[in-house]
C-alpha cells in the first residue's frame, strides 16, 4: 500500500459511519461509506435533504468526526486528532465556499481573503498575507473591489470573494456547499464557471449540490440516499460554463440590436 | 487586532460596558485619596499638638452633682511638677500649666481670651515658634515678671496690623508687657482656635491673676515615642504616691498620651479608608460582571463570526484570546479613564472642601492592576464559550 502523500488519493473514506444521539434514538446519518476522491477530480455529492450528504461533507471538512469507519486525508488519518489539529488541518489543506457565503460583514474583501493566514502557523507577515490576499482576488476577477464591503457587493462578487478565501492557503481540497444556492441561474453559471477554471487549473474540488444542472459542471458525481452513495459515475455530457457564458452574452446582445 | 477591531465597531456599546469599570476604579481612587487625605489632616492635627507629649490634667471637681470638668479638681501642685522633672526617667521638657478666661485691654479695645500662664519650654513641647520677640526665660518666671507673649488671633484683635511686640496688654488691671508674637497655628483637636490666647509666666498666673494655688495641668514631653508608655506609667505611680490614694481609689488625675491619641485616630482613619476603597472595590466587581454580560451577549450575536474563524482554521486557543484580549481592553481602557476620572474627582474634592485629598500612586496600581485581573476574570468565561463552539453549529446560527 503506498503511502507517499503525493501519490494517495486526496480523500479515502472507508466505511465511513456517523450517528447522533437525539435523545434516546440513535440517528445513522451516514452509514458506511467507502470513497476515493484523487487530485485534480471536480466532483458533486447530490442527494435529497436527509442523505447524508451535509453530514458526509462536515467530516471531510474536518468540521466533525466519524464514529465509525476511516477517513484518510492527504494520507492522514483524522480519527485520533484533537479539535487543535483538526483547525491546523482546515487551515492549511482546506478550503470552504458556503451557500450563504459566510463572509465577515463590516470587513473588507481583502480583509475577509486574509482571514485564513491570519491563523496559520507558523505566522505569515502582514506584507506576504496582503500580497496573497491580493492575488487570490485577482483570479476570481475582484482585483478592483478589495476595498469594498460584502454588503456593497452583490451575490456572486460575495460568493467569488468566499472563494479567494478559500483558494489563499493554497489548499490540497476545496469544499464548496451549495456554492450556487442563493445565486440566479446566471451567476450560478458564472460561479460554476470559476471553479472549472479552477479545476483545470489543477485544484481538487467537491461540491454538495442537490441540483441536477449545477451538478452537470462537474466531472463526477456521486449521489447519496439514506446515509448511503447509490450512485458513483463519471459525467459524460459535461456542462461548459464558459462556452454557456458566450452564448447567453451572444443571445443578449442579439436581443438588445433587435 | 481583530479584538481592537470588534471594539470599535460598537463603540457605544463598548463605552456603556467600560463606564462600570471607569465609576469602580474612579471611585476607588478619588476615595483613596480622600481617606488618605483625612488620615494625613487629622495625624497632622494630633501632631501639632506637639511631639511625644504627655499631658497631665487634675482631675474633675464634683459638687453637688455638678461635674466641673477636667482640671478643675484642686489636686496637682507645682511640687507634683518638680517632682515628676525629677524622679521620672526620659522627661525631655516639662510646663505646669495654670490659665483661665480673662478680659485683655489694649490699645483702647478689649477682648476676652485664654490666658495660660506656661513654663519657657511650652513652646518646646508644643512645637511651636514666635513670629516675631522671644519668649520669656527662666528667670522671669522665678520673678513673677509681667511679661506676656500673645497669640496671632488675640494680637490682630486687639492691635490690628501693629507689631504687638513692646506694646501693653492689660490683663485684669495689670499691665503686661507683650514680648513675643506667636506663629498661628490654626484650630486645634477640638475645633477652638490656638491662636486665640496669651501666655504668661506660670508663677505670674498663680500669684498676680488667678490666685490658684493649684495647677490645671502639666504639659510633659518626652524623649522619645516608645519611652512614653513607660513614662506615663512612672508618672501615674508617682502621682498616687504624692496624692496619698490607696489601691480601692481612682486616680485624681487624667494623662491624656498623644501617642495613644494618634495611634488611635489613624488606626481609624485607616479603617476609613479601607472600608471606602472596599466600597468602591464592589462597585469594581459590578463593572466586571457587566463586561462579562456584554461579552457572552457578544459571543452569541457573534456565533456565526465565530464559525466562519474556526471553519478557516482558528484554533480554540486564537479565539479564546480573542474575546479575552477584548475583555481586557475593555477592562484597561476602563482603568486607564477611571484614574483619569479618579484624579479630577480628587482635585475636584480638594477644590471644594479645601481639602488635600491624597492621590497614592499605589491606589493607582491597584486599581489598574485589579481591572486587569478583572478583564481576565470576567472575560475568561465567555472567551471559553467562544472556543468551546460547535463549528457546524456556529456556521447555521442565524
Amino acid at each position: 500500500m503506498s503511502t507517499s502523500t503525493s501519490n494517495a488519493p486526496v480523500i479515502q473514506l472507508r466505511d465511513l459511519a456517523k450517528a447522533y444521539q437525539t435523545g434516546e434514538v440513535e440517528v445513522k446519518a451516514v452509514c458506511g461509506v467507502t470513497l476515493e476522491i484523487q487530485r485534480g477530480e471536480f466532483v458533486a455529492v447530490m442527494g435529497a435533504s436527509g442523505s447524508g450528504k451535509s453530514t458526509l461533507m462536515n467530516i471531510v471538512g474536518c468540521l466533525d468526526q466519524p464514529t465509525g469507519g476511516n477517513y484518510l486525508l492527504d494520507g492522514v488519518g483524522i480519527a485520533a486528532l484533537d479539535r487543535k489539529q483538526l483547525a491546523i488541518l482546515r487551515n492549511k489543506k482546506l478550503g470552504f465556499v458556503f451557500q450563504s457565503f459566510n463572509l465577515l460583514a463590516r470587513t473588507t474583501a481583502l480583509e475577509n481573503v486574509e482571514l485564513p493566514m491570519f491563523y496559520s502557523h507558523p505566522l505569515i507577515p502582514l506584507r506576504t498575507r496582503r500580497d496573497r490576499a491580493l492575488q487570490a482576488l485577482e483570479k476570481v476577477g475582484l482585483g478592483d473591489r478589495v476595498r469594498h464591503h460584502p454588503s456593497q457587493l452583490s451575490g456572486g462578487q460575495q460568493q467569488r470573494i468566499a472563494v479567494a478565501r478559500a483558494l489563499v492557503n493554497q489548499p490540497e481540497l476545496v469544499l464548496a456547499d451549495e456554492p450556487t444556492g442563493n445565486l440566479d441561474s446566471r451567476t450560478s453559471i458564472e460561479i460554476m464557471g470559476l471553479f472549472q477554471e479552477l479545476n483545470e487549473s489543477g485544484i481538487t474540488i467537491i461540491m454538495v449540490t442537490h441540483e441536477l444542472d449545477i451538478a452537470a459542471y462537474c466531472k463526477r458525481i456521486v449521489v447519496m440516499r439514506d446515509g448511503l452513495i447509490i450512485g458513483d459515475h463519471r459525467n459524460e455530457n459535461r456542462r461548459q460554463a464558459r462556452e454557456e457564458r458566450a452564448t447567453l452574452d451572444q443571445a443578449e446582445q442579439k436581443a438588445r440590436l433587435a | 487586532m481583530i479584538a481592537l477591531r470588534a471594539l470599535r465597531r460598537n463603540k457605544l456599546r463598548s463605552g456603556l460596558t467600560a463606564l462600570g469599570i471607569i465609576i469602580g476604579v474612579a471611585s476607588v481612587v478619588a476615595m483613596v485619596a480622600v481617606g488618605n487625605g483625612a488620615q494625613a489632616r487629622i495625624e497632622a492635627q494630633v501632631s501639632a499638638l506637639g511631639q511625644n507629649l504627655l499631658s497631665i490634667f487634675a482631675g474633675s471637681r464634683r459638687s453637688g452633682g455638678v461635674n466641673s470638668g477636667l482640671g478643675s479638681a484642686s489636686s496637682m501642685t507645682l511640687a507634683d511638677a518638680d517632682a515628676i522633672r525629677r524622679e521620672v526617667t526620659d522627661v525631655a521638657a516639662i510646663s505646669p500649666e495654670d490659665s483661665t478666661t480673662a478680659q485683655a485691654i489694649a490699645n483702647g479695645r478689649n477682648w476676652s481670651t485664654t490666658v495660660a500662664g506656661e513654663a519657657p519650654d511650652y513652646l518646646k513641647i508644643r512645637d511651636w515658634k514666635l513670629a516675631s520677640g522671644s519668649m520669656f526665660t527662666e528667670r522671669e518666671v522665678r520673678s513673677a515678671a509681667k511679661v506676656a507673649i500673645i497669640g496671632s488671633k488675640t494680637a490682630n484683635e486687639l492691635f490690628g496690623p501693629l507689631n504687638p511686640v513692646g506694646q501693653t496688654v492689660r490683663v485684669q488691671g495689670i499691665p503686661f508687657v507683650v514680648i513675643g508674637l506667636l506663629e498661628s497655628k490654626g484650630a486645634g483637636m477640638g475645633g477652638q482656635n490656638q491662636d486665640d490666647r496669651i501666655l504668661i509666666p506660670y508663677t505670674t498666673a498663680m500669684k498676680r491673676v488667678t490666685g490658684d494655688k493649684y495647677l490645671r495641668s502639666i504639659n510633659v514631653q518626652i524623649v522619645s515615642a516608645d519611652r512614653m508608655d513607660v513614662a506615663q506609667q512612672q508618672i501615674t505611680a508617682l502621682l498616687r504616691q504624692r496624692h496619698r490614694l490607696t489601691a480601692d481609689r481612682d486616680n485624681d488625675f487624667n494623662i491624656f498620651n498623644q501617642k495613644e491619641i494618634a495611634d488611635t485616630v489613624s488606626s481609624i482613619s485607616r479603617i476609613i479608608t479601607l472600608l471606602l476603597g472596599a466600597i468602591s472595590g464592589i462597585s469594581l466587581v459590578v463593572g466586571g460582571i457587566g463586561i462579562m454580560n456584554i461579552m457572552l451577549v457578544s459571543v452569541t450575536e457573534r456565533t456565526r463570526e465565530i464559525g466562519i474563524r474556526i471553519a478557516v482554521g482558528a484554533q480554540p486557543g486564537d479565539i479564546r484570546l480573542q474575546f479575552l484580549i477584548e475583555a481586557i481592553t475593555l477592562s484597561l481602557l476602563g482603568g486607564i479613564i477611571g484614574v483619569l476620572f479618579g484624579v479630577g474627582a480628587s482635585r475636584l474634592v480638594a477644590v471644594v472642601a479645601n481639602f488635600n485629598a491624597i492621590v497614592s500612586v499605589s491606589s493607582i496600581l491597584l486599581a489598574f492592576g485589579v481591572s486587569f485581573v478583572i478583564g481576565v476574570f470576567f472575560g475568561f468565561y465567555p472567551a471559553r464559550k467562544a472556543a468551546a463552539l460547535d463549528p457546524i453549529d456556529a456556521l447555521r446560527y442565524e
